[in-house]
C-alpha cells in the first residue's frame, strides 16, 4: 500500500548546520496497517510524514502509494490519497469559515473544484450524520465558525475531515499532543474507532509510550533519521514500556531523550 | 444639499465595484494588493480609447474588465511563481501599468464628452444600483461554490486547503485576477460617468478601497460573506458622503482629501485592535480576580 525505498533527506546540505533528517529509510505498509511511530526529538518522524504527504521531496529514494511512484508529485496532487491531521489544532481547519464549509472543502479532497455549491442540502445531511458520530454535539453547530471551537473540538473535526473521504493513507503527527489529557483521550478514542471502522492504512506519531503500545498492529521506533526497531503485531501484544525503553537504549546506545515523552496516561 | 448627497450616492455606487475588488484581496486573500492604483486607470484607459474609437460602450467596458483580469493575474504570477513578496509584486505591477496605461491612451487625458457611453441611455443612478447588485450577488454565490470556498480558505489557512488538494498558487492568481477585473470595471464606468479618462486617476485608489471596506465593516459588520460584501458596498457610499460633507467645510481644500482618507483608514485600523486589547485586558483582570477568590481551583474551564 505504502512503500518507502531507501529514502534520505538532508537539510542545509554542505553547510555547517547540515542535518540528516532521514537516512536510507525503508518501510512497507500493508493495506489496513495501523502503525504507531515513536522516537526521540529530531529523530525524523515529522520529516517522514512530510515525505509521504509531499510537503518535502526525498533527496534520494522513492515513495510509492498503491504501487505508483509518487516521489515527485507535489502535495496538492497527493492529497487524493493522503489524509492528515497536524499537531496544531489551528492547522487543520479554516477558522473564519463555518463547520459545514470546512467539511465541504474536505469532501472535495483531491477533486477539481468547480462552480457547484460547496454546501448543498444533500451534503449538509451527510455532514450532520458524520458529525454526530463524533458524539460531541457538533452536528447542531453546522453554521458556527470553526474559530469558535475549542482545541479538542477542532482536532476532532480535523480528524473527521481527514478521514471521511476514506483516503488510502492517514498520517497523524502527534495530533493529540497539544490537548489536555481528557481531550487527548477523547480524540485518541475517536481515532481508534474511525481507523478500525474504515480500515485506513495509518501512520501515527505519538509521544505517549503507553498509547504507542496499546494502539495499532505495528510499532516502529526512529532515531537519528533511521528506523531502528520494527515491532510486529504479535510481539507488540506482550510489549511493556520498560522493555520498549530498554530496547531503545540498547539499539541506539543512548537514552531516549524526549522532552515531551509521556509514559502513560 | 440633496443634489450633493445624490452625487455622493452615485459615486459611492461607482466606486463600490472597486471596493468589492479590494475586499477580495485584502479580506479574503489577506493580500494587500497595490495593483489597484494601476488597474483602475487601465480600466478607464481601455474604455475611453475604445469608445472614442467608435466601439460600443458595453464592449469597451467588457474589454476594460478583461484588461483588469490580466493585470491581476500578472501580479499573482509575480507573487506565486516568481516568489516575490506580495506587497512588492503589487507595487511593481502598479508602476509597470503606469507606462502601459500611457501606451494605451497615447496622451495623459482622453475626453469622452459627446461620446456614446453606457450612461447615455440609462442614468447612472438607475444603472449603477442594478450593476452593483448583480456583481454583489454573483460574487456572494461564487464564494459559496467549491472553488470559492477554496479561494477563501487560501486566505484563511493555506496549509490546510493545500492538504485537501488545492493548488494555492492558482487560487491566489484567480483571486487577484477577479479583484482587478472589478477594479477596472469601476475605472471604466467612472471614466464614462465623469466624461474623461486620466492617467493619474488611480493614484491613491487602494487607500480609498481599504477605507470603504473598513468603514463598511465597522458600521455594518461582516459576520458572513453576504454582510461583508454588503459592507464593502455601503462603506463605499458612506465614504463618499463623508467626503462630500468634508468638502463643505470652508478651510478644507480638495487636495486635503487624501490626508483625510488616510486618517480614516488609520482610525478604522487602530480602533478595533485597541478595543480588542482593552477587552482582553479587562477580561484578564476579571478572570484573575475570579481565580484569586477561588484559590482551590487551579484551572477553570468547560468540558471539551
Ligand atoms: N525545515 C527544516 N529545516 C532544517 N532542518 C530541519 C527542518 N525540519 C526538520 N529539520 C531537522 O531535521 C531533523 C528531523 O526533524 P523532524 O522534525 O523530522 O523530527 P521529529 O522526529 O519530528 O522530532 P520531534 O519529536 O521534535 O517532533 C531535526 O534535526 C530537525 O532539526
Ligand atoms: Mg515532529
Amino acid at each position: 500500500m505504502l512503500q518507502l525505498n531507501h529514502v534520505s533527506k538532508l537539510f542545509h546540505p554542505g553547510s555547517p548546520d547540515e542535518k540528516i533528517a532521514l537516512i536510507d529509510v525503508n518501510l512497507d505498509l500493508r493495506p489496513g496497517d495501523f502503525v504507531t511511530v515513536i522516537g526521540s526529538n529530531g529523530a525524523g518522524k515529522s520529516t517522514l510524514m512530510n515525505m509521504i504527504s509531499g510537503v518535502l521531496k526525498p533527496d534520494a529514494g522513492e515513495v510509492r502509494i498503491g504501487g505508483h511512484e509518487i516521489s515527485h508529485l507535489p502535495e496538492y496532487r497527493r492529497s487524493k490519497w493522503v489524509g492528515r491531521v497536524f499537531q496544531d489544532p489551528m492547522a487543520g481547519t479554516a477558522p473564519h469559515m463555518t463547520i459545514e464549509e470546512n467539511l465541504a472543502m474536505a469532501y472535495s479532497r483531491g477533486k477539481t473544484r468547480g462552480l457547484s455549491f460547496g454546501v448543498t442540502s444533500k451534503r449538509r445531511g451527510m455532514f450532520r450524520e458524520q458529525l454526530s458520530r463524533l458524539g460531541i454535539g457538533l452536528e447542531g453547530r453546522l453554521k458556527a465558525k470553526v474559530g469558535t471551537l475549542s482545541g479538542g473540538e477542532r482536532q476532532a473535526l480535523s480528524l473527521l475531515m481527514a478521514t471521511f473521504t476514506e483516503p488510502q493513507i492517514l498520517l497523524l503527527d502527534e495530533h493529540t499532543a497539544a490537548l489536555d489529557p481528557a481531550r487527548a483521550e477523547l480524540v485518541t478514542r475517536l481515532t481508534q474507532n474511525i481507523v478500525s471502522e474504515l480500515k485506513l492504512t495509518t501512520l501515527m506519531v505519538t509521544h505517549n509510550m503507553e498509547q504507542a503500545i496499546r494502539l495499532g498492529n505495528r510499532l516502529i521506533m526512529m532515531d537519528a533519521g533511521r528506523i531502528i526497531l520494527d515491532v510486529d503485531d504479535e510481539t507488540k501484544r506482550d510489549l511493556t514500556m520498560e522493555r520498549l525503553i530498554g530496547e531503545f537504549e540498547r539499539i541506539s546506545g543512548h537514552k531516549l531523550s524526549d522532552d515531551r515523552v509521556v509514559l502513560g496516561s | 444639499m440633496t443634489t450633493q448627497m445624490l452625487g455622493a450616492l452615485e459615486s459611492g455606487l461607482l466606486y463600490a465595484l472597486m471596493a468589492l475588488g479590494v475586499y477580495i484581496t485584502f479580506r479574503i486573500l489577506d493580500f494587500p494588493d497595490l495593483t489597484v492604483d494601476g488597474s483602475f486607470t487601465t480600466g478607464g484607459a481601455i474604455a475611453a480609447v475604445m469608445i472614442s474609437g467608435g466601439s460600443s460602450p458595453w464592449i469597451a467596458t467588457l474589454a476594460a474588465v478583461l484588461g483588469g483580469l490580466v493585470a491581476g493575474a500578472v501580479t499573482g504570477l509575480l507573487h506565486t511563481k516568481g516568489k516575490i513578496n506580495g506587497l512588492l509584486s503589487g507595487i511593481l505591477m502598479m508602476i509597470a501599468l503606469y507606462s502601459i496605461n500611457m501606451r494605451i491612451m497615447g496622451k495623459p487625458n482622453i475626453s469622452l464628452l459627446g461620446e456614446n457611453t453606457v450612461f447615455n441611455s440609462i442614468a447612472p443612478l438607475i444603472l449603477m444600483p442594478i450593476i452593483v447588485v448583480i456583481v454583489k450577488v454573483l460574487l456572494d454565490l461564487f464564494l459559496r461554490t467549491d472553488l470559492g470556498l477554496a479561494l477563501r480558505a487560501t486566505g484563511d489557512n493555506q496549509r490546510m486547503i493545500r492538504s485537501f488538494g488545492t493548488h494555492t498558487d492558482n487560487t491566489i492568481i484567480l483571486g487577484l485576477s477577479i479583484s482587478n477585473g472589478l477594479v477596472a470595471l469601476s475605472g471604466a464606468l467612472i471614466a464614462q460617468q465623469s466624461g474623461f479618462a486620466d492617467i493619474s486617476s488611480g493614484i491613491g485608489m487602494i487607500v480609498i478601497g481599504l477605507a470603504s471596506v473598513i468603514i463598511g465593516e465597522a458600521i455594518f459588520g461582516a459576520r458572513t460573506v453576504f454582510f461583508a460584501t454588503l459592507a464593502a458596498v455601503l462603506g463605499s457610499i458612506v465614504y463618499r458622503v463623508v467626503v462630500a460633507l468634508a468638502l463643505r467645510i470652508d478651510w478644507l481644500e480638495p487636495t486635503d482629501l487624501k490626508l483625510i482618507t488616510a486618517v480614516i483608514v488609520v482610525i478604522a485600523l487602530v480602533v478595533p485592535s485597541a478595543r480588542r486589547t482593552w477587552k482582553q485586558k479587562s477580561l484578564a483582570r476579571i478572570r484573575s480576580e475570579e481565580m484569586i477568590s477561588m484559590p482551590d481551583r487551579k484551572q477553570v474551564g468547560g468540558g471539551l
